[in-house]
């Protein structure tokens, strides 16, 4: 059984290799074919996998090889597949098929053709690596690896200055995560010797019940401090406050990663690890309250920016980083599976509007400022439809994918006990009200309204080639119908079974679970509930603002000038990381440079000390004049001295 | 004579033989020039002399292996004495692994003297092995210091501008380290009755000899490895150097340092060791964080890889010295030799990825006679397959999983952070740093657009080039990929080292 995962993961990375060292042998052609191949390959294999993991439930957990061995601690790279990897396989293959596919018509003029491919299938590999690891260490490669892979394709077009500006950025702000995530891991090994995820799991109590002094006599629960550093990463992974501002830049890459790595997978790498961690999260309250309110936090603030940016990608971008929030603060409130599900759903709505407005931005020959666009659901139906489609699954409309696991997610929010909680709930009560306006702003002012675009580009306005509608078909299906027949067996039965342990105190979604009577009864009473009113106000209130009444949000702007500076100032974020970390690490490195080592190193001791040889050397050739006169007169006085000495002690 | 023996001398008497085939000025004006061949073969032989090192290796035992031992002075009973162990072994094959790459490296860029340059290579690399394999003391401080003399006469010859500053500063500072040392070994050797070095190992010595001694040995490896403060020869050196020479410096002479360490100070002085480790780990922390600052401002190339090999050194040191914080905290040895093994993987792939971008900035500086950075800009542009290498090499040295260079950090991390959390916490500031300083420069030179008329006029690697590039890509990638089979030949000598350590010898 073990071929089979070797097989999902080693196809897309010998097709990477292909495409990317012999990509001017097989051409263009060649390039798509064998990258599609290889992902459909995983795909199809991945669909094995989960009907597998359905019909038995077995858990498959071995190594493929030892990495190295020292100290007695056995590092290894292998699989772990289990429900919560299946479901996740299948994610990532499908949206990554869908990807491949639409990078034919999205790509097509690209010199660059046959390496994008490349990166992308490498990004594959590299994920399901991620997803896929039964060990800490493995989970640490793929996760740099997919960072690695999202550095190069934010820089894809790299003779952008804000280009590699912002692969830079995303790489080094990413790195911070990492760097929490790594003592996360030493962590781990320090206190259970061990960093395969069943022996770490086993012994999580343990880890609740041992202290550890970071400062020293203020003792902290192991557990806290594991889970605290891990959800570091997380939050570098998954973009959560502060650590969010490397995603909007990253949409300086082309659409159809933004759709893949910054929408439905990569960034959500850190969902998938804490809650794959979860028998670790469940042992610190305080570990799970900091998720919470981290989640909750970024799930609104992220989402008021939305409102305010006027670029389709970012506009989609920042809804990404307040959904991410959303996903997050599902798993403070340990209900980890409708974090999952709202992950998945994400996954496919999401990728369907990064690639709709990708649609969007090839029919407009690059443009992406919404001011300029307008009334283009004439030009471009399918995009239309599938936007709407991929539009109300984001807001949580009743009866599509989003409805099901927001809806969720908030009343197992609402429903939890643990410190901060109540804020949380607020928060995502606020955020759906803001997601809806954000989002239909974008839609009714790319589809709706007055076409502002210029004449030349109005008449070149056309809908995409089949390559990159088909995609957008494929994934309004499951954006739409999704939430149906997996809402009850993931979010409120057993599907994850052992995968995803929550301590009974923590489990709201048991609770729920009580008073759940199959998808039908929950969407009636949904319907009633508050974050469809919500929803449903903010989408009125987008009409209202942008197509009944346009003149309105430009007089709303004025007034509230102060809040309004601080949005598109993205919170000042940006100034404070450029201007004080980053030029301040700069100038202590300078003045350690030209401070230390040059002045005083160099100049003081190293050469001073040369110049204090030459010192004394010239203090020393004073008394070698090369005059007679004046070595006579020292053996004089020498003599003397001595001889007075000689004569004094008698 | 022995394989060890063969392999030292080999290349010094090649060395010879490419002095005398290509002394005259004309043997070095004609086309074929026979000397670069021959030093080439020489090159090539001794590596593949070396490899039964690795595959005869007993990786089951901590003795000495390959040993050959004859009287030299039998007077002062000095030994010519031979022998490896997972210690010196690997560095032994990445000597002669990367020798072969300089002199193919220097095949063509080198205009002036060319034979005496590969001549001065061979030599070295020969004096290099020496160092490594010696047992007996004397032997290994004769190596030791004769080895200064090629280096000297490349940073001297065929360095820059302000190569006779560099030289004699570089030559000072670690002659000065090693009259320290000289002293602690005729110490040891009045006490001992004999240079073996393994004698040393095994006598007894108070904590006040164990002090002095231990202090003697610091100075001189410090300089070598190089430890903050005593480091700023190195930045000059290799801005100073010819590629080849920066090569070899930063890939195998610092080496000499961290080796230093684990064959006289641990084992001969190990309560002083553990006394005095919070300086060695205290100066490494300083290295790994003051030091990957300065390097973020540094303008010029070399000189910002030489401050990013300071700081990637420091993780030797600190993964050397974990030992007693570990015992101290815990009161157990795990992450003891998880920390030593760090240090010793990091030396191997400090040697690879160091050497990799000196040749990186040594492809540049062939064809734009310049290394500072803002003379570049959007190298991608014209040399995409050099930038690829440049990419996958920065990478490596920015510590990303899947090259060597993660290897070694994050063994060291997890080892220093069973001893203090705030060493592990400092440590892996290096994460955030090192990526910072390597990512910013390959962003600088070679991404964007074509910055000037001087990279627009690049060529891309010829086939040379790109062979040596790519040899040291597979190095990278197969430690990175799969260290176990580099770790398990060090295993033995490793834990062997960490259960001496921590028996005092009062």
């Amino acid at each position: 059984m073990s071929n089979i995962y070797l097989a999902i993961v080693l196809c897309p990375l010998i097709a990477a290799l292909i495409a990317g060292l012999c990509g001017r042998l097989i051409g263009r052609a060649g390039g798509h074919t064998v990258t599609i191949l290889a992902v459909g390959a995983s795909f199809a294999m991945s669909l094995l996998v989960l009907r597998d993991t359905l019909a038995t439930g077995t858990v498959f957990n071995e190594p493929v090889y030892t990495w190295l061995v020292t100290d007695g601690v056995r590092m290894e790279v292998g699989f772990l597949v289990d429900r919560l990897t299946a479901l996740m396989m299948v994610v990532v293959t499908f949206v990554s098929l869908m990807v491949h596919v639409y990078t034919i018509g999205y790509m097509h003029e690209d010199p660059g053709y046959q390496r994008f491919f490349s990166y992308i299938s490498l990004f594959t590999f590299a994920m399901l690596m991620l997803v896929m690891s039964n060990n800490f260490m493995q989970l640490f490669f793929g996760w740099e690896a997919v960072g690695l892979v999202s550095y190069l394709l934010i820089g894809f077009w790299y003779t952008r200055p804000t280009a590699i500006f912002a692969n830079l950025k995303a790489f080094l702000v990413n790195r911070i995560g990492d760097f929490g995530f790594l003592l996360g891991i030493a962590t781990v090994l320090a206190y259970t010797g061990s960093l395969d995820f069943a022996t770490v799991f086993g012994r999580a109590p343990e880890l609740g019940a041992q202290t550890i002094e970071v400062f020293a006599g203020s003792p902290w629960s192991v557990a806290t401090v594991a889970c605290l550093l891990l959800f570091v990463g997380a939050m570098g992974k998954s973009a959560q406050m502060p650590l969010h501002v490397w995603l909007p830049d990253s949409m300086e890459g082309p659409t159809p990663i933004s759709a893949l790595i910054h929408a439905a997978t990569m960034v959500t790498a850190g969902v998938f690890m804490v809650a794959r961690m979860s028998p670790l999260f469940e042992q610190s309250e305080v570990a799970l309250t900091t998720v919470m309110v981290i989640g909750a936090t970024t799930a609104l603030f992220t989402g008021f920016m939305g409102v305010v940016v006027n670029d389709i990608k970012r506009v989609v971008a920042y809804s990404t980083l307040s959904q991410l929030g959303y996903m997050t603060t599902a798993l403070g409130a340990s209900a980890y599976a409708a974090g999952i599900f709202h992950l998945m759903t994400h996954a496919f709505f999401k990728a369907l509007l990064f690639l709709a407005a990708g649609s969007v931005i090839v029919a407009l020959h690059h443009e992406q400022d919404i001011r300029r666009m307008g009334g283009l659901r004439r030009y471009l139906p399918v995009t239309y439809w599938t936007s709407l489609v991929g539009s109300l699954a984001l807001i949580g409309f009743p009866g599509f994918a989003g409805f099901f696991s927001k809806d969720a997610l908030i009343e197992a929010v609402e429903a939890a006990t643990i410190p901060g909680s109540g804020y949380a709930a607020g928060c995502l009560l606020i955020g759906v009200f803001v997601t809806a306006l954000y989002s239909f702003r974008m839609f009714f002012l790319v589809f709706h309204g007055n076409e502002r675009m210029d004449e030349h580009t109005r008449q070149h306005a056309h809908e995409s080639p089949w390559v990159i509608t088909v995609p957008l078909i494929l994934l309004a299906i499951p954006s739409f119908a999704i939430g149906w027949f997996t809402l009850g067996p993931v979010v409120f039965g057993d599907y994850f079974g052992p995968a995803i342990a929550v301590a009974p105190p923590h489990d709201v979604l048991a609770q729920l679970g009580r008073e759940f009577h199959g998808p039908g009864g929950f969407l009636l009473h949904g319907m009633l509930s508050l974050p469809v009113a919500l929803s449903l106000a903010g989408v009125a209130v987008a009409w209202f603002a942008y197509l009944y009444r346009p003149g309105l949000p430009e007089r709303i702007r004025r007034v509230l000038d102060l809040p309004y500076r601080i949005l598109v100032n993205k919170y000042y974020f940006d100034d404070f990381n450029e201007k004080v970390l980053a030029r301040g690490a700069r100038g202590i490195g300078r003045v350690l440079w030209k401070g230390g080592d040059v002045a005083v190193i160099d100049g003081a001791f190293v050469n001073g000390s040369a110049r204090l040889v030459g010192w004394c050397s010239g203090v020393m050739r004073q008394l070698q004049t090369g005059y007679l006169y004046h070595y006579a007169f020292a053996m004089v006085v020498g003599l003397s001295v001595l001889l007075a000495w000689v004569l004094s002690r008698g | 004579m022995g394989i060890l023996s063969l392999l030292v001398w080999l290349p010094i008497a090649g060395g010879v033989a490419v002095l005398a085939a290509g002394g005259g000025r004309e043997a070095q004006a004609g086309g074929l020039r026979v000397y670069r061949w021959l030093a080439l073969a020489v090159a090539v032989a001794t590596f593949a002399m070396s490899l039964p090192l690795w595959t005869g290796f007993e990786p089951a035992t901590a003795q000495m292996q390959f040993v050959e031992r004859l009287p030299w002075i039998p007077l002062f009973r000095v030994e010519y004495f031979l022998g490896v162990d997972g210690f010196s072994m690997p560095l032994i094959l990445l000597t002669t692994f990367l020798t072969p790459l300089v002199v193919i490296a220097g095949w063509e860029s080198v205009k002036e003297r060319q034979a005496q340059y590969l001549a001065a290579f061979l030599i070295l690399e020969g004096l290099m092995i020496g160092v490594f394999a010696a047992l007996d003391a004397l032997l290994f401080y004769v190596f030791w210091e004769a080895m200064l003399v090629p280096m000297f006469i490349i940073i001297g010859v065929w360095g820059g501008e302000r190569r006779v500053y560099a030289t004699i500063k570089f030559f000072l500072y670690t002659f000065l380290g090693s009259v320290f040392m000289l002293v602690a070994l005729i110490y040891l050797y009045l006490q001992a009755g004999s240079y073996s070095i393994l004698d040393f190992h095994a006598l007894p010595l108070s904590m006040n000899e164990q002090i002095w001694i231990f202090l003697a040995f610091l100075v001189a490896f410090a300089v070598k490895v190089p430890m903050w403060p005593v480091h700023t020869w190195l930045p000059d050196a290799h801005v100073e150097a010819p590629t080849g020479g920066s090569v070899i410096l930063a890939a195998v002479l610092l080496k000499m340092g961290g080796y230093g360490f684990v064959r006289f100070s641990l084992p001969i002085t190990p309560d002083a060791s553990g006394s005095l480790a919070f300086v060695v780990i205290g100066l490494s922390l300083v290295a790994i964080v003051y030091i990957s600052l300065v390097a973020l401002v540094q303008q010029d190339m070399k000189k910002l890889i030489a401050y990013s090999s300071i700081a990637h050194m420091g993780f030797v040191t600190l993964g050397f010295f974990l030992a007693w914080s570990i015992v101290g905290r815990t009161g157990a040895v795990p992450g003891i030799a998880m920390g030593i093994t760090g240090g010793m993987v990091q030396m191997i792939s400090h040697g690879f990825v160091s050497g990799a971008l000196f040749l990186c900035v040594g492809v540049l500086y062939d064809r734009l006679h310049s290394r500072q950075i803002s003379d570049y800009g959007g190298v991608v542009n014209t040399m995409p397959r050099f930038a690829t290498f440049l990419v996958l090499f920065a990478m490596a040295n920015a510590g990303l999983p899947g090259t060597s260079g993660f290897v070694g950090e994050f063994l060291v991390v997890l080892a220093s952070f069973q001893a203090d959390f705030w060493y592990a916490f400092l440590a892996a500031t290096t994460l955030v740093t090192g990526a910072a300083y390597t990512l910013w420069l390959v962003k600088r030179v070679v991404f964007g657009p074509v910055a000037n008329e001087g990279v627009a006029g690049m060529q891309d690697l010829d086939a040379r080039e790109f062979l040596v590039l790519a040899l040291i890509a597979a190095g990278v990638l197969t430690l990175g990929l799969w260290p176990g089979p580099l770790v398990d030949v060090m295993t033995a000598s490793v834990d062997n080292l960490a259960n001496h350590i921590i028996q005092s010898k009062l």
